[in-house]
């Protein structure tokens, strides 16, 4: 049996205590069985951290299971602070997704920013250098003045942070939809690139070795972040402001460059970020991989504040700490390479064989957990799952009332919406090209870099359609997987692998649990399929406002492989002449749509159905023909269907001066539409069938365009020319002409938000 | 072979930019730490972007302090060439060696985005390899970037030819609206000597062929064809 004495002053463990540490009685239960005693404070403490959903993944574990996690390409699946996966010539890339949802609902600002922070050092804490950062947002819409106050804080945050540390921010989306009024998503994500050599993984070794202290001192800020992030939020939850944490970017810098320099000199054996649940998860998790125990005396912890305690020190989530495993006579030199960059490294305990997970102050024992059971004993929930009704009647549903706008019309309302209008407003404040690496930058379909020296680059996206997902949980996730895949492709770049972000609202409600387990379906049938395995993420749960739950939202980034920097395919129609090809088949399929959302005043109908086949056949023909030099650009049909892909790819960039115009014949394309709700026209040109893309071609490399897409079984069809600049969109049908002028389509793009926004977050 | 020393304060984040950019154009470079006193016989010196020390404070208004900078200050003093890119350019305004100040944006957010310039003037330690009046592509990313100076000094800057970069519109025409809200669409100034120069805009990522963009080099070739501080 284990000992530990409760620190003096401190609360006895009653049930109430226990409840307000998020545990139920099971738990408890089981926690009193396993020490054989009643948990002094700062054990139940510990518990409490990690037997919560962030650190424990207890509801979600079974089922996150099923992901196909393993490849050739892989180098570190899940369980290790980052997924890492093999690129070329001894370079790989450290890529991991986080969510900060719960903090960024009471404080956007720093919320936000010390999501980023977490994600940088998940990335760097493997010995990889952050190259890039990208952002999934979701906010309620901004006709209402608090969710754009959480907009522009949000923003503000990322960038500020992302920035300082001199990471470029390549890509990302923002959403807008009721259902996140109240509870806004904020999942960042972090690429970083290393020598395959310099791995390092978080395995506290070596029995004698010593744990240090490094970065930042410990501060009663975020103590109980990672309980907070597993329960819904509340009007209580304002009251949780004091346990966001504040970021410090300038030290991040600090202690980024210190951990690339102890892990390039072999000065450590393991290092971890303290994140959630701090130093217990760092330590208890390190310990744990490991096999060994660990003795932290919390008293030698530098400390900001007087008189904290043992369990304050323990949970307390200050960020910009990391915790280092060392041999005792590496000490002198870590600490010389952490004075160098004006942080202090302290030993704080030492690696045990006893298997135990000791915390002393001033010599008493304050807590002794077995350590492997700290970690593994966790029970493990499978909840039931069941389909709302709800749920059923929205996909039935079809829309009922006039639309907002004829078809024609359509188009303008939708580059109005500010979920599918550029979102120049927003990485306009995030540096896109720090570290000089950048070939494509926000605002097409995937970020592209340079890697290092070399002439390969790494494509980068996240996506989610949440609309989708809400629908049909199961082609919804299929389809975010899909839509992340063509992302890539569309660069050019071979799709590698996956990173993923499971936001969800309440796992004890069956609704929510199955829309959970179905998203997880898809993402892993879609991730089988494409060849892209799953290396990791995180999974929010609770995401729940008095208003109800989000829209489910399991959000993917991925990563894929460019193989020559030459090969890279922009967005966006580059020259007046070229020839226009659409891939892929249209039903004129408007269920689940933009048009049925934002023109018909429907969220609703049976989404498409994602053909992972033709998706594949789709993503290799992308790579093969930017291989081949035949593309002049390749843009993704997804949200608003192919009137937003062909008015997106005529636009131009984010920064051309002007767009260029489009001539388009549909009247041999999507023959045999039929459609009972909306104009067949209205199916045609915004019914959002997959495995779609529209790519524009230098006029002579149109036959070579077509003879491979029939080696890869890609449907292609011709159907138009690139026009002038300042020129018109037009789109025939065999029903008529529709005609947009491009600069007319581009001043509502590209003024979405920026309208909207005036004098918010200014 | 020039021999040019990039400073590295702890809060750089160009400093591999502009050493590489350095580089790329035949200039032996090398880092100088910002504790160092000394530039190691630098034939140039620059001062990259970033955060120097978190710049939480005024930008580059504790770096002007750092143990380095005196060393710079002599040598800037004696003629020698330096860049200020960016928080470089924060710097060398905050440390006297040019005039003028790098105030928060006009619309108080961060702004990252590609920007076209026009050279202004070629005599220069850093632009000898431009002619009057080239357009350049280049980005920009700050959070204070908006040149001001007093009226004087700001006639003066203009009168005697030393403002260095102008932004203008991809046309090459004045710009439609601003950039930061500068005075005068100022990107980056000289001293009167012309081997003192600060900009904004980053030539240090416009520097790279494999990237599609060399609009910033003749920044870095600029050094070796500088005769030195006339007169």
């Amino acid at each position: 049996m284990t000992r530990a004495q409760s620190f003096p002053g401190e609360r006895p463990v009653t049930p109430e205590v226990v409840k307000e540490h998020n545990l139920n009685e099971l738990e408890y239960q089981r926690i009193v069985a396993l020490l054989g005693r009643t948990p002094t404070l700062t054990e139940l403490g510990i518990f409490s951290a990690l037997w919560s959903e962030h650190c424990s993944y207890k509801h979600t574990k079974p089922v996150l299971r099923t992901f196909p996690t393993d490849g050739p390409q892989v180098i570190q699946g899940p369980g290790e602070n980052a997924g890492v996966l093999r690129l070329a010539d001894g370079w790989a890339v450290a890529f991991k997704i986080e969510s900060h949802n719960h903090p960024s609902a009471v404080e956007p600002y720093q919320g936000a920013a010390t999501g980023v922070g977490g994600i940088l050092r998940d990335v760097f804490t493997m010995g990889a250098r952050p190259v890039a950062v990208l952002n999934s947002l979701r906010f309620g819409p901004l006709d209402e003045a608090r969710n754009r106050y959480l907009f522009a804080g949000v923003v503000k945050g990322v960038g500020d942070y992302g920035n300082c540390v001199g990471v470029p921010t390549l890509g990302g989306e923002v959403d807008f939809a009721p259902g996140y009024s109240g509870n806004p998503l904020v999942n960042a994500m972090c690429v970083g690139l290393l020598r395959e050599s310099d791995l390092t993984l978080a395995r506290a070794q070596g029995v004698g070795n010593l744990l240090l202290a490094m970065g930042s001192r410990t501060g009663r800020d975020g103590i109980h972040g990672a309980s907070f992030a597993s329960e819904d939020l509340s009007a209580k939850s304002e009251a949780r402001r004091p346990q966001v944490q504040v970021g410090d970017p300038f030290t991040e810098k600090l202690l980024l460059e210190a951990t690339l320099e102890l892990i390039e000199k072999h000065l450590v054996v393991a290092i971890q970020d303290m994140g959630a649940a701090g130093l217990t998860s760092s330590s208890a998790e390190m310990a744990a991989r490991g096999g060994v125990g660990v003795e932290l005396e919390t008293d030698k912890v530098p400390i900001r504040e007087t008189g904290m305690t043992p369990y304050e020190i323990m949970l307390s989530e200050s960020q910009e700490r990391m915790l280092v495993v060392a041999e005792p006579h590496q000490v002198a030199a870590i600490q010389a390479v952490c004075e160098k960059w004006e942080l202090s490294a302290t030993p704080i305990g030492r690696v045990t064989d006893d298997g135990l997970y000791r915390i002393l102050h001033h010599g008493v024992i304050v807590a002794e957990i077995p350590g492997q059971r700290l970690i593994d004993d966790v029970p493990i929930y499978e909840p039931e799952a069941r389909e709302d009704q709800r749920a059923k009647a929205r996909r039935a549903a079809i829309p009922s009332g006039p639309p907002r706008a004829d078809v024609r019309g359509a188009l303008l309302l939708l580059l109005d919406e500010p979920s599918i209008a550029s979102k120049r407003w927003v990485f306009e404040q995030y540096d896109s090209t720090v570290q000089a690496a950048t070939l494509l930058g926000p605002g097409g379909d995937a970020g592209v870099l340079r890697v290092g020296n070399t002439d390969f680059g790494l494509a980068v996206t996240v996506d989610c359609n949440s609309r989708l997902v809400a629908l049909d949980p199961f082609e919804g996730g299929k389809a975010t997987v899909a839509e992340a895949a063509r992302n890539i492709a569309c660069t050019g770049a071979l799709p590698l692998g996956i990173t993923d972000c499971l936001n969800f609202g309440n796992p004890d409600r069956p609704e929510v649990f199955f829309q959970f387990r179905e998203a997880c379906r898809g993402i892993a049938q879609a991730c089988r399929a494409f060849n892209t395995p799953v290396t990791g993420g995180n999974v929010s749960l609770y995401n729940e406002s008095p208003s109800g739950a989000i829209d489910p939202t399991p959000t993917v980034g991925m990563v894929g492989l460019l193989e020559q920097l030459a090969h890279r395919v922009p967005s966006h129609f580059q020259l007046a002449g070229d020839r226009i090809l659409i891939l892929g088949r249209s039903e004129g399929h408007l269920g689940g749509s933009a048009y049925w959302a934002h023109v018909r005043d429907l969220v609703g109908g049976h989404p498409p159905p994602v053909d992972l086949a033709a998706e594949l056949a789709l993503q290799q023909f992308l790579v093969a023909a930017a291989r081949d030099r035949l593309l002049s650009s390749a843009h993704d049909c997804a949200t608003g269907g192919l009137a937003v892909t062909l008015a997106e790819a005529a636009m131009g960039g984010p920064y051309a001066s002007v767009g260029l115009g489009a001539e388009i014949d549909l009247s041999s394309y999507g023959i045999g539409i039929v459609c009972s709700t909306d104009p067949v026209d209205a199916a045609l040109l915004y019914g959002e069938d997959q495995a779609r893309a529209v790519i524009s071609v230098d006029p002579p490399r149109v036959g070579d365009v077509l003879t491979l897409a029939r080696r890869f079984g890609v449907p292609a069809l011709l159907v138009g020319t690139v026009g002038d600049p300042q020129g018109d969109v037009i789109i025939a049908t065999p029903e008529r002409h529709y005609t947009w002028a491009v600069e007319a389509l581009r001043e509502t793009y590209f003024g979405a938000i920026p309208r909207r926004m005036k004098g918010a977050g200014e | 072979m020039k021999r040019v020393a990039v400073v590295r304060f702890p809060g750089s984040n160009c400093d591999f930019d502009t050493l590489h950019a350095a580089r790329r154009t035949g200039t032996e470079a090398y880092f100088v730490w910002h504790r160092d006193t000394n530039l190691k016989s630098a034939d140039a010196v620059l001062l990259p972007g970033g955060f120097s020390y978190g710049d939480y404070l005024r930008s580059g208004a504790i770096a002007r302090f750092s143990p380095i900078m005196p060393a710079v200050q002599r040598f800037a003093e004696a003629g020698g060439p330096v860049l200020g890119i960016c928080n470089g350019f924060q710097i060398l305004c905050e440390a006297g060696l040019l005039p003028g100040a790098l105030m928060r944006n006009d619309r108080l957010t961060f702004v990252s985005r590609p920007v076209a310039l026009r050279v202004e003037q070629t005599d220069t330690a850093f632009t000898n390899r431009y002619h009057p009046g080239d357009l350049l592509l280049m980005p920009v990313a700050h959070g204070d970037g908006r040149f001001v100076a007093d009226p004087v000094t700001l006639a003066e800057l203009e009168a005697t030819g030393r403002v260095v970069v102008r932004y203008v519109g991809l046309d090459g025409q004045p710009l439609d609206g601003s950039i930061n809200g500068s005075l005068n669409d100022i990107a980056g100034i000289a001293n009167p000597e012309g081997n003192v120069v600060g900009l904004m805009p980053h030539p240090d990522r416009a520097a790279d062929p494999a990237l599609g963009n060399t609009d910033g080099t003749g920044f870095f070739t600029s050094i070796a064809r500088w005769a030195g501080v006339p007169k």
